[in-house]
C-alpha cells in the first residue's frame, strides 16, 4: 500500500493511503497522522486523519510545501517499519433501533428513497441478505467499529465495521439528501456508519437514535464539560440495541448529569486483531465494563 | 456596553480570524469570509487585526450605539450612514452614543466587514470568536443577530477618525472574477477533455453561496476516466472513500456543478475534488454575489506561493499607509 500525495493548494498536503477502504487503509492513515503529531514539525497547524487518507493543513510561510512533502514521505518511510498498534479508548453507545423520531423523519422523506414501501432498516435488512431485520441489527450491534474519521459537522463520527470485507454492510445514500435529521440520528451510507451530532440535512439511512449527547457547545453533558466533542479518530465504539424504557431513562440520566458512558482505554493490535476477529473483539468487549 | 441590534440584516456574525486546531473533529476554522477587508476594519480603528468584528452578507444591520466609538467599515461597496448622513467606506469615524449606525442597498461586492474600537467582546470559544453556527458555537449566542441582541464592546484606544485604506490597497473580484486554481487531489479522475473545459468556461457563481461554499454553474459538465468503483465510495463515478476536505477545495458531485468550500467548510465528505483554490484568493470568494461570471485559472504552486507573497505585501502596505 502506498500513498498518493498531493497538494491542496498551498496550505495542505492530502495523502491518500488507498482508493479503497479497508482497515488497514484507516490504520496507515492514523498511524501516519499519530506520527506526523509526535514528529512535532514546524508550520504545522492541522492533522486530520480520514477513513484511507489523511490531511495537514501547513504555513507554507514557515515550511516550504516540498519540506512538508519530504518530511511527510520519510515518516511514511518509518510507519511502514513501526508497530502496528495503537492506544485508543472502547466506548460502548446504546442504541434504540427503529425509535419513533427517525420513523417520523424518515416518513416524511420516502420519495427521496430508493424504496419507498419499506423503511431504512428494512431496506437495509434486504439488500445485504437478512431475513429479518433483527438478523440485521445483531450484525450492526455485534461486532464493534473504529471511528475512522471525526467531521463533516461538529463532532460526527464516521465508523468503519471491524469485520472482515465479505461481513461488511453496505447500503446506499437517500437519492436525493433529506433536509432533516433528527440529532443523535445513527446513520448509514456506503460502508460507514455515523451518528448526526447536530440536527440537519443528511443522505444516511437511518436506523435509529442513541440518547447519548456527542457534541455539546454549551458543555453542560457532564462527560462533555471539559471538551465539548466525544469522539477522536481512532476511537473503538460498540453499540448495544436498547428499547424504548432504557431509551427514556437515559435520556432522563443525561438530563440530571447522572449519565456517564461506558468506556475504558485498550490497545489495538492490527496482526493480532487480523489473526482472529471474532476472538479479538469479543476480548476488546470485554473491556468495556472492565472485565 | 456596546450596540444594540435594530435590525440584524439577512446573516450577520461576529467574526475574527478564525478557529484553527480542531478541523480533525470537524470544527472548521471559520472567521471572516473576507479576511484582507478584516484585517483593515480592525487596523482603521486601531484594533489587533484579529480582533471580533462583525460580518454581514447583501444587507447590512442597523445598530444602535450605547456608547461613543470610532467605527469603520470595509469590504463590499454599500452606502454607510451615521443618523442618516452617509460616511466613506474603508474610513474610520466616530459614532456618538445614541446614534445609529445603518447601510444602503449593496452596490458591489457580498460581505461587509464592521469594525468597532475595542472589539465585539463576547466570550472566546475554543479561543476564537467566530460563529460557527451550525454547531451553535461562538460569537454571539452560537447564531447571527437578531434583532433586540445588545452587542457587548471592548475598551477602545484612542484613533484619529478620517484615516483612510487608500483604494490602490484594496482588494475586489474582477469582472469576470478570476479565481487562481492549483490542481490536484483527485484531478486524474476526469478526462483531458474536462481538464481542459474547466478552465476554458466561463461559470456563474449559483445562489447556493455562504460560508460555507460556493456553488458554481453554467461550463460544461465534467466526463470521469472510467474505472470500476473502489470498496467504500458509492457508486457515482463522482464518489470516492470519504476523505477530508482542505479549505477551499473544489468538489465536483455528479460532475455538474463545483463548490468550493470556505471558511465553514464541512471537513469532509465523499465528492472527488479537482483542485484548490489558492490561499491568496480565498477572500475574493467573500466578495462575489450570485450570477458573478467567473474563471478560474490553472497555475502552478510556485505562483500561488508568489500570489500569498504578494498578498502579504498588500496587507503590509495597508499597515504603512496608516502608520
Amino acid at each position: 500500500m502506498k500513498n498518493r500525495y498531493s497538494f491542496g493548494g498551498d496550505e495542505h498536503l492530502f495523502v491518500e493511503c488507498s482508493e479503497e477502504m479497508s482497515l488497514e487503509a484507516f490504520f496507515k492513515s492514523l498511524s501516519m497522522t499519530n506520527a506526523i503529531r509526535e514528529s512535532g514539525i514546524r508550520g504545522v497547524t492541522e492533522i486530520c486523519p480520514a477513513n484511507a487518507s489523511f490531511q495537514i493543513k501547513f504555513d507554507p510561510d514557515i515550511i516550504k510545501p516540498d519540506d512538508m512533502l519530504k518530511e511527510v514521505r520519510a515518516i511514511e518511510e518509518q510507519a511502514a517499519r513501526s508497530e502496528p498498534v495503537i492506544g485508543t479508548r472502547i466506548i460502548e453507545v446504546p442504541v434504540f433501533y427503529q425509535d419513533p423520531w427517525t420513523h417520523e423523519t424518515l416518513m416524511r422523506f420516502r420519495e427521496r428513497h430508493q424504496d419507498p414501501k419499506s423503511t431504512d432498516i428494512e431496506y437495509a435488512a434486504r439488500i445485504n441478505h437478512f431475513a429479518t431485520v433483527d438478523e440485521f441489527i445483531a450484525a450492526h450491534s455485534g461486532a464493534p467499529w473504529f471511528v475512522s474519521m471525526v467531521g463533516f459537522v461538529a463532532g460526527l463520527p464516521f465508523m468503519y465495521q471491524m469485520v472482515d470485507r465479505p461481513r461488511q454492510l453496505e447500503v446506499p445514500k437517500y437519492l436525493r439528501p433529506r433536509t432533516d435529521t433528527p440529532k443523535l440520528t445513527v446513520g448509514y451510507g456506503g460502508c460507514f456508519t455515523a451518528i448526526y451530532s447536530v440536527r440537519g440535512a443528511g443522505g444516511y439511512q437511518m436506523f435509529g437514535i442513541t440518547p447519548m449527547p456527542i457534541y455539546d457547545p454549551e458543555q453542560k453533558t457532564s462527560y462533555l464539560r471539559d471538551f465539548l466533542v466525544l469522539f477522536r479518530p481512532g476511537d473503538i465504539v460498540k453499540f448495544r440495541p436498547i428499547g424504548r424504557e432504557e431509551y427514556d431513562q437515559a435520556v432522563a440520566d443525561v438530563s440530571a448529569g447522572r449519565f456517564t458512558p461506558a468506556m475504558s482505554d485498550v490497545t489495538f493490535d492490527l496482526r493480532e486483531f487480523q489473526k482472529d476477529i471474532d476472538g479479538y473483539n469479543a476480548r476488546l468487549e470485554g473491556a468495556i465494563h472492565g472485565r | 456596553m456596546g450596540a444594540k441590534v435594530i435590525k440584524p440584516g439577512l446573516a450577520t456574525t461576529v467574526q475574527d480570524l478564525g478557529r484553527p486546531g480542531y478541523f480533525h473533529l470537524g470544527i472548521p476554522i471559520g472567521g471572516a469570509m473576507d479576511r484582507l477587508a478584516m484585517r483593515a476594519a480592525n487596523m482603521l480603528v486601531g484594533n489587533d487585526e484579529g480582533a471580533a468584528g462583525l460580518e454581514a452578507v447583501f444587507v447590512g444591520p442597523e445598530l444602535e450605539f450605547t456608547v461613543e466609538t470610532t467605527v469603520a467599515v470595509t469590504g463590499a461597496e454599500m452606502p454607510i450612514f451615521v443618523d442618516g448622513e452617509e460616511k466613506p467606506g474603508w474610513t474610520a469615524f466616530r459614532v456618538k452614543a445614541g446614534q445609529m449606525l445603518s447601510f444602503g442597498y449593496l452596490k458591489s461586492g457580498a460581505r461587509v466587514y464592521i469594525a468597532v474600537a475595542g472589539g465585539i467582546d463576547v466570550p472566546t470559544a475554543l479561543g476564537s470568536r467566530s460563529t460557527y453556527a451550525i454547531g451553535a458555537l461562538g460569537g454571539y449566542k452560537g447564531r447571527p443577530l437578531a434583532a433586540g441582541d445588545d452587542l457587548p464592546i471592548g475598551r477602545g484606544g484612542t484613533v484619529k477618525e478620517g484615516r483612510s485604506v487608500p483604494e490602490a490597497l484594496r482588494r475586489m473580484p474582477g469582472k469576470p472574477a478570476e479565481i487562481r486554481v492549483l490542481p490536484g487531489l483527485y484531478w486524474h479522475r476526469v478526462t483531458e477533455e474536462a481538464q481542459t473545459a474547466f478552465y476554458e468556461d466561463t461559470w456563474k457563481v449559483a445562489p447556493e453561496a455562504d460560508r460555507m461554499g460556493y456553488r458554481f454553474r453554467g461550463g460544461r459538465a465534467l466526463s470521469f476516466v472510467p474505472r470500476e468503483q473502489p470498496f467504500g465510495a458509492g457508486s457515482d463515478p463522482s464518489n470516492i472513500v470519504d476523505s477530508c476536505y482542505p479549505y477551499g477545495s473544489i468538489q465536483v458531485p455528479g460532475g455538474t456543478e463545483p463548490i468550493i468550500l470556505h471558511r465553514d467548510a464541512v471537513s469532509g465528505g465523499g465528492y472527488f475534488m479537482i483542485g484548490t483554490v489558492i490561499s491568496a484568493d480565498m477572500d475574493l470568494i467573500g466578495q462575489m454575489q450570485p450570477n458573478m461570471p467567473t474563471r478560474f485559472v490553472k497555475i502552478g504552486m510556485d505562483e500561488a506561493l508568489s500570489a500569498r507573497r504578494e498578498r502579504a505585501r498588500l496587507i503590509d502596505r495597508i499597515r504603512q499607509s496608516l502608520n
